[in-house]
């Protein structure tokens, strides 16, 4: 949603509310959603992707060096990252899952 | 094409919907709709129409299909009843929500349980607020007829929203009545060729039926709302085409003897024939009663019911089914809440019949009529209806 779209009335509404820029979630700022942050510790990273694939938001994208890296404007906070790491089976998860009141 | 021709309702809608030329058809047959599109995959199957028909697996699938070839460009068209109707319920919504000019055939049929495959109303007014642009027709001329007029409607620009047509089950459906149809060439000028607002086009690629944060949710439903009340212009127009091109006239009130009239009936459906009789026997014993029938039921012609009701002392709606633990049965709410600010606000007393299948007949129609007029003055308590014919 553009800053633009949100002061249509109901008046612009497209007929049926079709998205005439089709494609364009990506506008869609959820992140204000999270109430709980993933932070990384690259230490634990083993760089198996796992994060990746598993981050149903598509909001992890991997690094040229290969780590992952949270799309903030995106992330949801689900967790699931954090759960499904590898490493979480040692008791080392990459992910930490920390209150955003943590960072106000 | 003049000449008239005896044949079962169900067949008669199936050839208007051939006549229309429809692309797709996805049903699952249900009683009492099952004849209707028995008919039109033969005529599928023996090249008569060219359409695809989609053999669903349930009704939630129909309607599901018919959106989905809605919104390619296709002319498409379902009919359904009862519980068909009610396992469609999510689907209708997005229906009207993407805009879809989609015509169905609703032969209504009592909802489950107990399970009735026979008649009444409870089927469509549990859907009553799917957004959809709603006729009730009365016999089968005007169930061939509306389901022309309803392509018309539904794919004109200015409206782009899906119809309903309802006919009541087994009493219109399955019976046999003589239809003037129209020939092709008359059909093609009525209905112009579907150029749908909104297509699935790849080469121009839009996104339809997407989610909506709060931020919008509201706009798009007053928008809705707008083109569904909008529509009401383009409905006339529709009728008026018709009758240019055919000399039958519809409207969206009828009135029948209620010049003089102190009380009045208000009728939905095929209940209109019938009551009609009854106000005929009843003018010839003096009694000065007269018929109003609603022939749309969405958008509501506010307008048109205040002027064709204005006047009456009494008023007895009709209603074909309850809503249970209500105020008022739906079509007795409906007026109810019209007429609250006419002075002298009539009386209004609410008759439920015809439930699941209960005939309703020309004596019941003078039975409701004398009681109202002996009747108590308004208000009466909240709720209160007579359920005809109900052994207590």
């Amino acid at each position: 949603m553009t800053s633009k779209e949100k002061t249509w009335t109901w008046r612009d509404i497209p007929v049926g509310a079709v998205a005439e820029n089709p494609g364009s979630s990506s506008e869609y700022l959820t992140g204000g959603w999270r109430s709980q942050r993933p932070v990384f510790t690259p230490d634990n990273c083993v760089q198996c992707g796992v994060c990746y694939i598993y981050c149903p938001d598509a909001s992890i994208v991997m690094t040229p060096e290969g780590y992952p890296e949270i799309l903030l404007d995106y992330c949801k906070g689900c967790g699931i990252c954090a759960r499904e790491c590898y490493m979480a089976t040692f008791g080392l998860s990459c992910f930490e899952m920390v209150d955003e009141e943590e960072f106000r | 094409m003049s000449k008239r021709i005896g044949m079962e309702v169900s067949i008669a809608v199936a050839e208007a919907v051939k006549l229309a030329n429809a692309d797709v058809i996805a049903a699952y047959p249900i009683t009492p709709q099952t004849h209707i599109v028995e008919h039109l995959s033969e005529l599928v199957a023996d090249g008569d129409l060219d359409a695809e028909y989609v053999c669903v697996e349930s009704e939630h699938s129909a309607m599901s299909a018919v959106v989905g070839a809605s919104a390619a460009g296709a002319r498409s068209y379902t009919a359904t009843a009862s519980q068909g109707l009610a396992l469609m319920h999510e689907i209708l919504f997005i229906a009207s929500s993407m805009r879809l000019p989609i015509v169905m055939t609703v032969a209504n049929r009592a909802l489950s349980g107990p399970l009735s495959i026979w008649n009444d109303h409870s089927d469509v007014m549990a859907s009553r607020d799917c957004g959809w642009i709603q006729y009730f027709v009365e016999n089968g001329q005007e169930a061939f007829d509306h389901t022309l007029i309803a392509f018309r409607v539904a794919e004109d620009p200015e409206v782009s929203l899906p119809v309903i047509v309802n006919l009541d089950g087994f009493i219109l459906s399955h019976m046999i009545e003589p239809h003037v149809l129209l020939d092709d060439e008359e059909v093609a000028r009525y209905i112009p060729p579907f150029r749908p607002v909104n297509r699935l086009d790849p080469d121009n690629p839009v996104t339809m039926g997407d989610f909506a944060m709060p931020e919008f949710y509201t706009e798009v439903k007053k928008s809705q709302e707008m083109a569904l009340r909008n529509s009401r212009a383009t409905i006339d127009k529709g009728w008026q085409e018709f009758a240019e091109l055919t000399g039958r006239k519809y409207q969206a009130v009828e009135t029948y003897k209620t010049e003089g009239a102190e009380i009045l009936m208000l009728s939905m459906g095929a209940l209109g024939e019938t009551a009609s009789v009854a106000v005929d026997r009843m003018r010839d014993q003096g009694l000065p009663v007269g018929l109003v029938k609603l022939r749309l039921w969405r958008p509501f012609p506010s307008d048109d019911l205040l002027k064709a009701l204005g006047g009456a002392k009494k008023i007895v709606v009709m209603d074909r089914a309850i809503s249970f633990g209500a105020a008022a049965n739906p079509v007795a709410a409906e007026v109810t809440s019209l007429l609250y600010d006419t002075e002298p606000r009539p009386c209004i007393f609410n008759s439920v019949v015809g439930l699941g299948g209960r005939d309703v007949r020309v004596e019941d129609f003078e039975a409701i009529v004398k009681k109202a007029m002996q009747g108590h003055s308004y208000p009466g308590p909240v709720g209160d209806y007579d359920l005809i014919g109900v052994r207590e």
